[in-house]
Formats: structure tokens, sequence, C-alpha cells
């Protein structure tokens, strides 16, 4: 008699596994994803050289959290692990490691850095997991035949530098241009656009001087810049060596027409220190809303973005753009998952970061918009040219790039 | 320091620090046998990330018993070992990317251009005393990660993007998986290197090294060659330290300007006093802690994992003052020199 029951068990739990078989059919899964749970991994560096950067991985993480309490991506929480590597190379390849192969994550996002993404660009393609919207502006993540499971996220210092010199050659064909960059791939790279954009012009280059990131002044190079005659100066470096630069060619009485990469164009970090007066009338370009420019004050998106740093990253400073660069990457990230649905497959997620169309992550300058395909992997590839008016940066000229 | 104190003559012959031990006792050989027995075992019980890890620790472990030979052994502070390890690292990569040399015989070229390297800075060097060797190596250190920018070796270095290298399968078909393969290989050239480095420091050299140390003007009147002796082991120390670059470079599969900084020969001087100076088991444990703490401190703290690190550092320090090593021999003398007293009494 106790049979009935017993085959009442059964056939209920064949069932209920029935049922789940049937639903796993529709939804796909790899490691790092389940019905509850999408799991990314990150290597950040908290500590060492370039621990100023590490606060893009807590507002980051911070935004996860923030999509987790309004109930997740489609119903699952985001797990976030994003652990410090220091901004070592063997460091980042041993926690990327741990990533996918302990905790098993479904992907990695936003890792800093051009040497630590070198270092593991060839492991995640080989395991076939993808390294999404890496933190740095080398040219080498837009390679989709080589690296299909590679992407970038910010506009190369090649193409930014490219437009610079392109507007030099309309706007002054004679000029004699002094170069300053630091000596680092960074540097390096944003040098080989501007080359490459000045094309058979390269002559016009007077002076190349560099500098490392170690040293403590920049004096004598922008004393020597001054003495080789230049007019105009491409600035190719940090905030703080970009204030000293500033600052020191107006001390001097060097007065050249002034091209700042976009690395250093905050207000608030660099020309406030350098001095607003002093700065009047350098070109930069830019893809984001600069927190510290004043003419984004009543934005609604930038309000929205004071108001999610109140809440979920108290600590966070306001005029940093990597919190505002960490805050967009993160809101790409989630736009992604969201196009996934249930196919939460590593494929379907590099299918999905290749398949984003006008998605406005809110923080990009008005007609700055991001779009991917199989052929290309670079989110962000435009610019507009903007001049700082004493107060704060005017843009002008159309959106360059695609 | 209060242990020293002990009037237990078990505890002072346990913490001294003398190098000339006669050959090991059956106890030690057995523990030697037992760590290696599990060390083979290992890499089939865990994963293959920590494979990896502790490959990484071998690595360290043969760098840290390099430079212990020079600073702890010899006395010479090295700020720049670092700049060592880079050039293995970087001969390895280079020789593998750029001329298609099997991995396998990068190693010995690895040591090999590090012991003239080592050598021949360590000729120069031996004019300057304690402080200001340190100096001049911290100087090494510094410059390295940038002369391997130089525009000149670009074409052999990748400049600052680097050389990536590729992983070595397992040869003539073993059922190995590449991390595993790479242990196993690191941990045989890492047996050889310590068992080498063992009978130069427990016989005639480690003496005089030490004689160095402790009295130089004495090593001389007894007719120790001091100049010759520093810069060989200036020499040898650096080639451990490049043998050691040399696979680290190949576990990692990838070598750039960065990874080089002096942030290692920091870590590399912290993982030696750590594990404890002028000792051959050491170095094992303070490659343990190089490897493992700043782990532990990031999931501690995000906010501040250095400042984590500097605690377990101090914390080490304080509770360990003559390394994870002395303070394991110090506590095995303890437990032997009270039995040895307790056995009589019964």
């Amino acid at each position: 008699m106790a049979l009935k029951p017993l085959l009442t068990a059964v056939s209920a739990i064949l069932g209920l596994a029935l049922a789940s078989g049937h639903a796993l059919a529709q939804k796909k899964y790899d490691p790092g994803a389940s019905d509850t749970e999408i799991k990314i991994g990150q290597s950040m560096p908290y500590s060492g050289p370039a621990s100023a950067y590490g606060t893009i991985g807590k507002v980051e993480a911070a935004y996860f959290k923030k999509i987790n309490d309004e109930g997740g991506i489609n119903g699952r929480k985001i797990n976030f692990i994003t652990l410090d590597d220091g901004y070592s190379p063997p460091k980042t390849v041993e926690m990327t490691r741990r990533l996918v192969e302990q905790d098993e994550v479904l992907f990695i996002f936003g890792t800093l850095g051009t040497a630590p993404n070198t270092a593991i660009q060839k492991y995640m393609n080989a395991k076939k997991t993808p390294q999404l919207f890496v933190a740095t502006g080398a040219s080498k993540w837009n390679d989709p035949k080589n690296f299909p499971w590679t992407m970038g996220w910010q506009p190369n210092y090649e193409t930014e530098g490219a437009i610079y010199a392109k507007h030099i050659l309309q706007t002054k064909p004679n000029a004699k241009i002094g170069v300053l960059f630091q000596n680092d791939d960074y540097g390096k790279d944003y040098l080989k656009g501007f080359k490459e954009g000045l094309g058979d012009k390269t002559k016009l280059i007077v002076a190349e001087v560099s500098y490392e990131v170690t040293d403590p002044t920049i004096d004598s190079q922008i004393v020597q810049l001054q003495s080789s005659g230049a007019d105009v100066f491409f600035n190719i470096t940090t905030p703080k060596f970009a204030a000293m630069a500033i600052r020191k060619a107006y001390d001097i009485g060097w007065k050249p027409v002034q091209y700042l990469n976009n690395v250093s164009l905050s207000v608030g970090s660099v020309l406030t220190p350098a001095g607003l007066d002093k700065s009047v009338g350098i070109i930069s370009s830019n893809y984001g809303k600069d927190p510290t420019d004043p003419q984004w004050d009543n934005d609604p998106e930038m309000l929205a973005w004071r108001a999610f740093m109140k809440k979920y990253y108290p600590d966070g400073s306001l005029t940093d753009a990597s919190n505002t660069y960490g805050y967009s990457a993160a809101r790409t990230m989630v736009q992604v998952l969201k196009q996934a649905g249930d196919n939460l497959t590593r494929e379907n997620i590099m299918k999905q970061a290749a398949s984003l169309k006008n998605f406005d992550t809110g923080m990009g300058l008005p007609g700055i918009v991001i779009n991917t395909s199989p052929t290309d992997f670079a989110p962000i590839s435009a610019v507009q040219l903007m001049k700082f008016d004493g107060k704060s940066w005017v843009r002008f000229g159309d959106v360059i790039g695609k | 320091m209060a242990a020293l104190n002990d009037p237990s003559p078990g505890a002072v012959r346990g913490a001294t620090r003398n190098p000339a031990r006669s050959a090991p006792s059956r106890g030690q050989m057995l523990g030697l046998a037992v760590l290696l027995a599990a060390a083979c075992v290992l890499p089939f019980l865990v994963s293959n990330y920590r494979v990896f890890q502790f490959t990484l620790v071998l690595v360290y472990a043969i760098a840290l018993l390099g430079l212990n030979m020079l600073t702890g052994y010899n006395g010479q502070i090295s700020l720049g070992h670092g700049a060592f390890y880079a050039i293995g690292a970087y001969v390895a990569a280079v020789l593998m990317d750029k001329f298609g040399v099997p991995y396998w015989l990068t190693v010995p070229v690895a040591g090999a251009v590090c012991l003239a390297v080592g050598f021949l800075f360590g000729l120069p060097a031996l004019r300057l005393e304690a402080l200001y060797l340190a100096l001049a190596t911290f100087a090494l250190g510094v410059a390295m990660p940038q002369l391997l920018k130089y525009k000149r070796f670009e074409s052999w270095t990748g400049g600052v993007q680097g050389i990536v290298i590729v992983k070595p399968d397992a040869p003539f078909g073993l059922p190995l998986s590449p991390d595993q393969w790479l242990y196993f290989f690191t941990l045989a050239i890492t047996v050889a290197m310590f068992v080498f480095g063992w009978n130069l420091l427990r016989g005639r050299v480690g003496r005089a090294l030490v004689a160095i140390r402790d009295q130089p003007i004495a090593a001389s009147a007894m007719g120790i060659d001091t100049s010759i002796y520093k810069s060989l082991a200036f020499g040898v120390s650096a080639m451990y330290t490049g043998v050691a670059g040399a696979l680290g470079a190949i576990a990692v599969q990838f070598v750039a300007p960065d990874s080089f900084t002096l942030v290692l020969s920091i870590a590399l001087l912290v993982g030696m006093v750590v594990g404890g100076v002028a000792s051959i088991a050491g170095p094992l444990f303070g490659a343990v802690f190089i490897q493992f703490v700043p782990n532990i401190a990031d999931q501690i703290s995000k906010a501040a994992p250095g400042a984590i690190y500097g605690i377990f550092l101090i914390g080490f320090m304080f509770l360990m003052p003559l390394g994870i090593n002395g303070a394991i021999r110090l506590a095995w003398a303890r437990m032997r020199g009270r039995k040895t007293i307790k056995t009589p009494g019964d």
C-alpha cells in the first residue's frame, strides 16, 4: 500500500525534472550564469602605482549594487568580483586565472591598463571567455579578427592624436610643433597617431621631448620646447604633469597654440591648479561630460549621476572623471546583459557586446553614442574638439569619428 | 629576541645563523623526502590555477635563495634584484619569441647572462660599503624598466608593449596539463638550484662569505680573497635570480617593463627577510609569503590593501624577528631542549 505514495512522489520528481529540463532548453548558461546570478570578474589596481584608478572598480561595483537593489537584470543579481593586481601584469594573469578557473565568472569586465590587459589577452581568447570593455586607450583592442573575445571601450589615443594633427594642418599649415609626451605606451600611442595624422608633414614637428612618470618636474622640458621655436604645443601628459606644463609655459612667456590630450582635460584637477586664466585658449577633445565643468550642472543625467554617487558611493569624489568613466562603462555592461536576455552564454555575451546600437550612456557628449558591430570592436570612437574659455570647455565643430 | 637569552643550549644552537652545518641528520633527510613527495603530489590535488600559483612560489623561492646568498650570507644589501629577475625574464622571452629557442634552453642561458652581468656589476660595486651599495643597486632597480623601454632595444624587447610568450605543452605525450608540466619543470630546477646552493653555502665558500660579512678584516687576514668572493657572490646571486626570472616569464607567458618595477625588488627583499635571513629553507617560506599575503590583504580590504599588507609585515617581524625559518628552528629547539631536560629527570 505504501507503493502508491512513493509512485506519486517519483512521478512528481520526474515531472519537475522534465519541467526544469524544458526551462533549461530556453535558458542557456555558461559557467558563471544561473537563474539567480551573473558572475562578473575584474582585475583592478587597488594598490601600487596606478591605485588612483582603483576608484573605477569601486564605482562600477557601486553601480552593480544599485542594479541589484532595483531587482537585478531579468531577475538575476550581478555578483561582481573585483581583485587587486597592483598594476603588475604577472599579478593580473594570476588574478584573471583565479576568476576564470576558480570563481568561474561568466566574463571579465573593465580590467585596467594596457600592459595588464596585454598579459591576459591571449589567455582570455584561448579560454573563449569575453574580456570586455578594457579600461585602456590603446588602439590594439579593436582587433576582432585576431582577438574575437577582447573589446575596448573608450576612444583610442591614436585616433585622438590624429584628430589634433588634422586640425593643425587645417588651421596652421606652417606650424612649428613641439611635443611633450610621457615615455610609455600611452604617450607613444598618442605620438604615433599624431604623426600618422600629419602624414608626410611630420617635418612640422621641431621638437619631441619626453618625461618619465617618476620625474618630479618637467620644467626643463618646457624650456627646451620653448627654445626650439615651436609655436604649437601638443601636450601629451597625465594630469599632474599637464598642470605643471601649462603653468610653466605661461610663466616663462611661451605662448604657443596648445593642444592638450583628453586624459588631462579635467577642469578641477588640471586647469584649476594650472591657473584658469593661464589655460585660456587650450584646445582638446572629449567624448564624455566632465563632472567639474559648470556647463553640466543642471544636466539631468549629471544630476542622476550625483544622486547615485551620494547614495551608493558616498566616499567617491564628485570631481574625479574616473567616477563618471566607471559609471558609463558599467551602464554599457548592463545594457549588454539586458540584450543577452536568458541566453547567458559567453558566445552570446560577445555577440551582444558587438551589436550595441546608438546606446547612450548618459554621460557622453550630445551626439556621442556607442555603436559596435562584428567588425567594429571600438564602442566609442567619436570625439568633439573644444576650447577652454577660462571657465569651461566650449565645444566647436562637428562630432568627429564614425 | 628574548628567546636568544634562553639559557638552554638547544635554543641558542637553534638560533645561530651558522651555515656551516655538517651533513643533514636522518630526521632532516626524512623531512626533505616528505616535503618533496608532497610537492610532487600537490599538482594532482588542486586546480590548474593553484598549480600556477605554486609554480610562482617555486620561482620566487629560487630568486630569494639568490638574494639570500648575497644579502643574508655575504651581507651585501641589494635593493635592485628585480633588475636581474627582469634580465632573466627578458632573455628567456626574447630568445623564445625572436629566435625560436626552446623554452628549456632559455633557462640556463638566462642564468649565464645574469651571472656575467651580476659579476661585472659586482666588481665596481665592491668598492661601495653597505648603504652605498644598497643605493647603487637601488639605481639599477629604478633604471631597469626604463632601459627595457629604450628605443634602440625596442625591436627586441617590444618596448612598452612587452612580449607575449607561448606556453609549452608537456613533452613525450605525458598526461599532464601545461600548468602541471611547467610546475614539475620548475620543481626540478628548484631542487637542483637548492642542492647546488646548499652545497655551496655549507662548505668553505659559505664560511668565507659569512666571515666576510661578520669580520671583513679578519677574513682577509686569513687569506680570503675578499673582492673575488664578493663579486662571485654577486654573480651567483644574480644567476639564481635570473633563472627565476626566466621561469617566471615562461609561467606568466608575458614580460613587460611594468612587470619589473622597483616594487618587485622590494618584494624580494621582504620575502628574504620574512623567510629568514641567511638560511636555505627560509626562501621557501618567504616565497609563500610574497605570493599569498598580498592576495589575503586584498580580500580583507579593497580600500587599503597596502595598509593590511603592512600590518601583516609588522606582525611577522614582531612575532618572528628571525624570520619564519628562524621561528620554526627556535620552536623545534625548544621542544627538543625540553625533552632532553625531562628525560634525565625521569
